[in-house]
C-alpha cells in the first residue's frame, strides 16, 4: 500500500485506536472459531473446534476440496489417503508417519467419530507435506495459503476533490460491506486478500482519515475511518472499490415548496436523511452470476447493465441525479446490493431484469415473505420493504400509465424476488421482454432509449412524491 | 466318444435356448403396437396419467400456461389417498405430470419430480422439489413464479388448512428457483392467493 498525504500524529494515534478495537471486535469470542484456505483450486472455511485449550481442524475436510481423499479406521489408528500420500495417526500420539516418514505434531493427535482432528498449529508443517508446495500459513488469523495465490492491493488518494480513496486490487473481490458512524468496514471471507506494507495508513484529509488492515479468524478486514458517511462503489470487474463520502442532495431552492413529510409510524426506520441520489439503479446478475440465456450469445446480466447505463442516462439528462450498483460486470449478492441501496438513502430502487419470452415490459413489487417481525428499530431485513410497499405500488401504478400512454405493452405485477423486500425504499423491479426483433433487439439503441426514455420520463413525474419522503 | 446322456441334455438344452428366443421375438411383435400407440396418445390433448390406482376423486389444479403468462383452474379426476401429505403429493405429482406433456402449457425441465411433500402443523406445507426441477427450470420472474405460485395454490386449494409454504430443493434450502423467484423464505398463502387473482385475471 502506498499514500501520497502527510500523517498527522493525531491521526495516526486515531487510528491505532481504531486498529484495537477491531482487533478485540474480531478476535472476540461471540462468533464461531474458523479457518479459512485459499488455493488455486478452491477458497473456503471451515470450523476450528477447541479441544483442551487447543484449536483442531479435521485433516480430511482440510484437504477434501484440493484432491481425493480416503481414510479407514482400525482400532485407534487412523490411516488416511489424499492423492497418493498414506499418513499414519494414532489416536493420542504426537506424532504420525507421513509417506513414510515420521512427523511431530504440536499437540496430540484427536479421533472424533471416526473423523480425524490435527492441531491447527501443525498445518504449516503437514500441509507442503501433502500438496508438495510452499504453503503460507498466517496462523495468529488462520489463514492458509497454497501456493501464490494471494490478493494484493494498492491504496492512493485522489488528489482531486471531493476526497477519494481508490483501491486497486491485483484480482476482483467482492467483500461484504458495512458502515456505521464515520467507518466503512470491508470483511474479505474467501478473497487471500494480504497487505503489502504496512497495516496502517493515515491521511492528511479532512475526510478520509486512514485506512488499516487486519486479519484474524479466518478473515480480512479493510477498515476506513472518516469524518462523514462513506460510500464503497466497484468498477474495474470487482477489481477496484472506490470509497468516497456519501453525496448529498443540495439545498432545496427557495421557490419549491415542499409539503412537510408524513408522519412516521411507530417501529419504522425507513431513511427519512437527505437523499444522496435520486434513484438506484440495479443491473440485476453479473460477474459470476450471468442470470437467464436469452439466447446462445446474449446473458441476461449484459443486458440488464446496458439498460441500466441507458436509463442513468435519461435520468441524469432530466437532471435527476442516478447511481447504477454495478457499473461493469461485477458480481454483487443480493444483500450487498440491497445495503449499498439502503445506505444510498434515495428516493427510489430499480431492478432491471430481462426476459426472453413475452412482449412489452413488466413492472414488479415485492411479494413479503411470510413472518417477518420487527423488534423495536430492528426491521426484519425479509420484509424491511413493507414501510414502503405504498408509495412502490403507486410508483408501479403511475410508471405503467406512462409507459401505455407511449403505447408499450406493459403489465403489473408483484414477484418473490429479492433484494426487493430487503429495500427500505420504494422498490420496483422492472422486466424488460425481446422487442419484435427478438433478443438481438435488446442492444438496439431504439429500444433502449423507447423503454428508458419512457421510465424516465414517467419518474421525473413522480419526483416530487419519491424526494420529499 | 460322447457319452449318450450328455448329449441328449446338450440337445434338449439347445431346444430349450430356441424356444424361447422364439417366444421372446414374438411378444416383442406383440409389445411394438402398444408402444406406437403410446408415443401417439402422449402427443394428443393433455391427458392426466393417474400417480395411483384406486377410486378417483375431483381435484382443482392451478395450471400455468407460459405463452400468455397466466394461470387456470383445471378440473380433473385423479385417485388421491386418505392421508392429507399424501394427497398432497399426489396433487403436485399431477401438476407435474400436466407440465411433463408434450406440449406442455408451462415448459419443466426433463427429470422434474416432486420429492415429497410434508404438512407440518400448525399449517406448514413443505414442498421438497428434485435438483432437476431447479437446475433445469426456465430462468425468469415471472416464469418461475407461474411454477412457484400455481404448486402453491395447487395446494391450498385442496388441502385446507395450510396457511404457509416452504419449498425446498433435494431437502435443502436455496436461494432461488432459477436465479429469481425466492426460496429462502417461507410463503404466505393468503398473499399467494392474491397473486394467484393477479394470474387468472390479467
Amino acid at each position: 500500500m502506498r499514500w501520497n498525504n502527510r500523517p498527522s500524529l493525531a491521526i495516526s494515534l486515531v487510528s491505532i485506536l481504531t486498529l484495537a478495537a477491531a482487533t478485540l471486535l474480531l478476535s472476540a469470542p461471540s462468533g464461531e472459531r474458523r479457518i479459512s484456505i485459499y488455493s488455486a483450486a478452491a477458497n473456503y472455511s471451515l470450523p476450528v473446534l477447541v479441544r483442551n485449550g487447543v484449536d483442531y481442524v479435521g485433516l480430511l475436510e482440510i484437504l477434501e476440496p484440493l484432491g481425493s481423499v480416503s481414510s479407514k479406521l482400525n482400532g485407534q489408528r487412523w490411516k488416511m489417503r489424499y492423492n497418493n500420500i498414506e499418513g499414519e495417526f494414532d489416536a493420542g500420539s504426537s506424532r504420525a508417519r507421513l509417506h513414510g516418514s515420521y512427523v511431530d505434531l504440536p499437540s496430540p493427535f484427536l479421533l472424533e467419530e471416526d473423523h480425524g482432528l490435527i492441531p491447527v498449529s501443525s498445518l504449516s508443517n503437514l500441509l507442503p507435506l501433502f500438496l508438495g508446495g510452499p504453503v503460507t500459513f498466517h496462523e495468529s488469523a488462520r489463514r492458509v495459503f497454497v501456493g501464490d495465490v494471494a490478493v494484493h492491493f494498492t491504496a492512493q488518494m485522489s488528489d482531486a476533490a471531493p476526497s477519494t480513496l481508490v483501491m486497486n486490487f491485483s484480482s476482483p473481490v467482492n467483500p461484504k460491506i458495512a458502515t456505521e458512524t464515520g467507518k466503512l468496514h470491508m470483511t474479505f471471507t474467501h478473497v487471500p486478500v494480504v497487505a503489502s506494507g504496512t497495516p496502517t495508513l493515515a491521511f492528511n484529509d479532512k475526510t478520509i482519515s486512514s485506512a488499516s488492515f487486519l486479519e484474524a479468524n479466518g478473515a480480512a478486514e479493510i477498515t476506513i475511518a472518516g469524518k462523514e458517511p462513506l460510500f464503497a462503489s466497484f468498477s474495474n470487474d470487482g477489481r477496484t472499490i472506490t470509497i468516497a463520502a456519501a453525496p448529498r442532495t443540495p439545498p432545496p431552492q427557495p421557490a419549491q415548496v415542499i409539503p412537510p413529510a408524513p408522519p412516521v409510524a411507530s417501529g419504522s426506520a425507513a431513511p427519512h436523511g437527505p437523499h444522496f441520489y435520486f434513484a438506484v439503479i440495479d443491473a440485476a446478475h453479473g460477474g459470476e452470476e450471468r442470470g437467464a440465456a436469452l439466447s446462445d450469445t446474449v446473458a441476461e446480466k449484459d443486458v440488464t447493465l446496458a439498460f441500466a447505463r441507458r436509463l442513468r442516462q435519461e435520468l441524469d439528462g432530466r437532471g435527476l441525479k442516478s447511481m447504477l450498483l454495478r457499473d461493469g460486470d461485477t458480481t454483487l449478492s443480493l444483500d450487498q446490493r440491497a445495503n449499498l441501496a439502503n445506505t444510498a438513502h434515495a428516493g427510489i430502487y430499480i431492478c432491471v431484469h430481462a426476459d426472453s419470452e413475452g412482449a412489452g415490459v413488466r413492472l414488479y413489487t415485492a411479494l413479503l415473505p411470510a413472518g417477518g417481525e420487527n423488534r423495536g428499530p430492528f426491521l426484519d431485513w425479509d420484509t424491511a420493504q413493507a414501510s414502503s410497499m405504498a408509495q412502490s405500488e403507486s410508483s408501479k401504478t403511475g410508471l405503467a400509465a406512462v409507459l401505455q400512454a407511449r403505447q408499450i405493452s406493459v403489465r403489473s405485477l408483484v414477484a418473490p424476488l429479492r433484494p426487493l423486500n430487503n429495500i427500505l425504499i420504494p422498490a420496483l423491479a422492472i422486466e424488460l421482454v425481446p422487442p419484435a426483433a427478438g433478443v438481438s433487439g435488446f442492444g438496439s439503441p431504439e429500444y433502449q432509449q423507447r423503454i428508458a426514455g419512457a421510465i424516465a420520463e414517467g419518474l421525473y413525474g413522480m419526483r416530487a412524491q419519491l424526494e420529499t419522503r | 466318444m460322447i457319452p449318450r446322456h450328455l448329449l441328449i441334455g446338450v440337445t434338449i438344452m439347445f431346444l430349450v435356448a430356441l424356444t424361447m428366443g422364439f417366444y421372446l421375438w414374438r411378444m416383442r411383435k406383440r409389445v411394438a403396437p402398444l408402444e406406437a400407440a403410446a408415443v401417439t396418445a402422449s402427443s394428443g390433448p393433455a391427458q392426466i396419467a393417474p400417480p395411483a390406482s384406486g377410486p378417483t376423486e375431483q381435484a382443482t389444479l392451478f395450471v400455468a400456461y407460459d405463452d400468455s403468462g397466466v394461470l387456470r383452474q383445471q378440473a380433473v379426476r385423479i385417485p388421491l389417498p386418505s392421508g392429507r401429505q399424501q394427497r398432497a403429493q399426489e396433487l403436485l405429482r399431477s401438476l407435474i405430470s400436466v407440465y411433463a406433456d408434450k406440449p406442455s402449457p408451462h415448459s419443466i425441465a426433463p427429470g422434474s419430480e416432486i420429492r415429497q411433500v410434508y404438512l407440518v402443523d400448525p399449517g406448514l406445507a413443505v414442498i421438497d422439489l428434485n435438483g432437476a426441477f431447479a437446475s433445469g427450470h426456465h430462468s425468469g420472474i415471472l416464469i418461475e413464479e407461474l411454477s412457484v405460485v400455481s404448486m402453491i395454490e395447487t395446494l391450498s386449494m385442496n388441502i385446507p388448512g395450510i396457511n404457509q409454504v416452504k419449498i425446498l430443493v433435494d431437502g435443502k434450502e436455496r436461494d432461488a428457483l432459477a436465479g429469481h423467484a425466492d426460496l429462502s423464505g417461507v410463503y404466505d398463502v393468503s398473499q399467494v392467493n392474491q397473486l394467484a387473482d393477479l394470474f387468472q385475471n390479467p
